[in-house]
């Protein structure tokens, strides 16, 4: 059975890819042909859609409402809340520390890929940073949805054996006494990270905190703004 | 599978290119793939690992070619033919067989929220004892398994340390290929840079993999 599934899955696969391309007789056509391929995926999806409607396996108010969440509901400044509050409280970083499900719902994020989430705190002598070699794994309601370079083969290549050089490319040179551990997401844990929280902060606020902390600064490949600069990723 | 999703390690990918100022999508077509994938999953006929593996069978030319939702459009296609949901003529054609029985969707515009925020844990409350402690040296063991795997081919027979239980979840390998979700306890790894990647890795560097029993042995 498991041979037949399988057989069946990569026939399934070939045919997706193939399905709706123009017909191609010849080898000098094929470039075009898969530029046509995948140009017209509005017109696939679309034909998808309609189709999974129709047989009554989707509804389309649902996918709006799914669509809704994934471009308003979840992002980075969820996370970044989450960060400045363990910035403020230290019985907070505590229990994000110890459970952070818990601790994340604590302030309302929780959800797909956000079901085991981990947070890992940034030190000065440990700089945390978080990959999905095998695909594209990435916490979605702290962080949303992942930005494309995280999801490029560059970054989830590179990042397990040459994860200085990344940070390089990121701007960050973290000294060489300090050590890099890189998370990669091989399970259903999701990695949250916590930077360190910059200096010449004293006096500000959660919401001004939270401003400071970037999305990338929590997957490990930037670090929070300083108060006064402008904003970044 | 020993496939070319599994890049970690690999060379020759280049720089990575953040983008400034990126949309959650890049096209509306893309919220719709990704909206279909998880409304579908609601009918619990493919699991997680049954749609990771599903784009790991996109031949591997095809895969390093395609963007990331033009998998999951292909994966998704791949999973509900498999499930017997939709036929290819009825992918083709755009409609569905003549004479087909409409369905009702499990997830209702209404229910999105509440099945949103459920999620889909993928722990199971079962009394399976862990095989490992924390602290424990361990070592992955050696498995090329055609079928689906989360040991990554970086990490296959290699030393490392146990330094968390996460618990008992479901086992991908199993799972992927309806084989049951065989539940068991993932632990967080720890292996030093130098014994995956040799000499030119950091000294003070390390990577940490979750790991489930099956792909371990005590070191």
């Amino acid at each position: 059975m498991e041979t037949t599934r399988r057989d069946f899955l990569a026939t399934a696969g070939a045919a997706a890819g193939a399905a709706a391309a123009p017909s191609r007789g010849h080898a000098d056509e094929l470039e075009h042909d898969r530029q046509a391929l995948w140009s017209d995926m509005t017109l696939r999806v679309k034909s998808l859609e309609s189709l999974l409607v129709e047989k009554g396996l989707v509804e389309r108010a649902a996918l709006d409402a799914l669509v809704d969440t994934f471009e308003h509901k979840i992002g980075p400044r969820n996370g970044a809340r989450v960060v400045a509050r363990a910035w403020v409280d230290a019985d907070y970083k505590q229990r994000l520390l110890a459970n952070a499900t818990a601790a994340i719902a604590e302030l309302g994020y929780r959800g797909q890929q956000g079901e085991h989430m981990v947070a890992l705190e940034n030190t000065p002598s440990v700089h945390n940073m978080v990959v999905c070699t095998l695909c594209s794994c990435y916490p979605w309601p702290t962080l949303g949805l992942p930005p494309v370079w995280y999801k490029s083969a560059a970054y989830r290549s590179r990042v397990v054996i040459d994860p200085r050089s990344v940070l390089k490319e990121f701007g960050l040179e973290i000294p060489e006494g300090v050590e890099v551990r890189v998370w990669d997401s091989t399970a259903e844990i999701r990695y949250l990270v916590v930077p360190a929280k910059p200096s010449n902060t004293e006096g500000l606020g959660e919401e001004a905190l939270a401003a400071l902390v970037t999305r990338d600064s929590m997957i490990g490949t930037g670090l929070p703004l300083q108060p006064g600069s402008g904003a970044q990723p | 599978m020993n496939g070319v999703h599994d890049v970690g390690g690999m060379q020759g990918f280049g720089p990575v290119h953040p983008e400034a100022n990126e949309p959650v999508f890049h096209a509306r077509w893309e919220g719709r793939v990704l909206a279909m994938n998880i409304a579908m999953a609601a009918w619990g006929k493919a699991s997680v690992d049954n749609r990771r593996y599903a784009r790991e069978l996109i031949p591997p030319a095809d895969q390093l070619a395609m963007s990331y939702y033009e998998k999951w459009y292909a994966g998704l296609i791949a999973n509900v033919i498999d499930a017997r949901m939709v036929t290819r003529e009825e992918i083709e054609r755009g409609t569905p067989a003549p004479g087909t029985q409409k369905s009702t969707p499990p997830l209702s515009a209404a229910a999105v929220p509440a099945f949103w925020a459920k999620g889909a844990p993928k722990t199971r409350d079962v009394a399976v004892s862990p095989k490992f402690r924390v602290g424990q040296r361990v070592r992955t063991r050696n498995i090329n398994p055609p079928t689906h795997t989360r040991l990554p081919r970086y990490a296959r027979d290699k030393a490392g340390v146990v330094e968390r239980d996460h618990g008992v979840f479901v086992f991908p390998d199993t799972n992927a290929v309806f084989l049951g979700e065989k539940p068991q306890h993932v632990y967080s790894v720890r292996f030093i840079a130098r014994e995956l990647w040799g000499d030119r890795a950091g000294a003070s560097d390390s990577v940490y993999l979750d790991l489930w029993d099956d792909y371990l042995e005590a070191a």
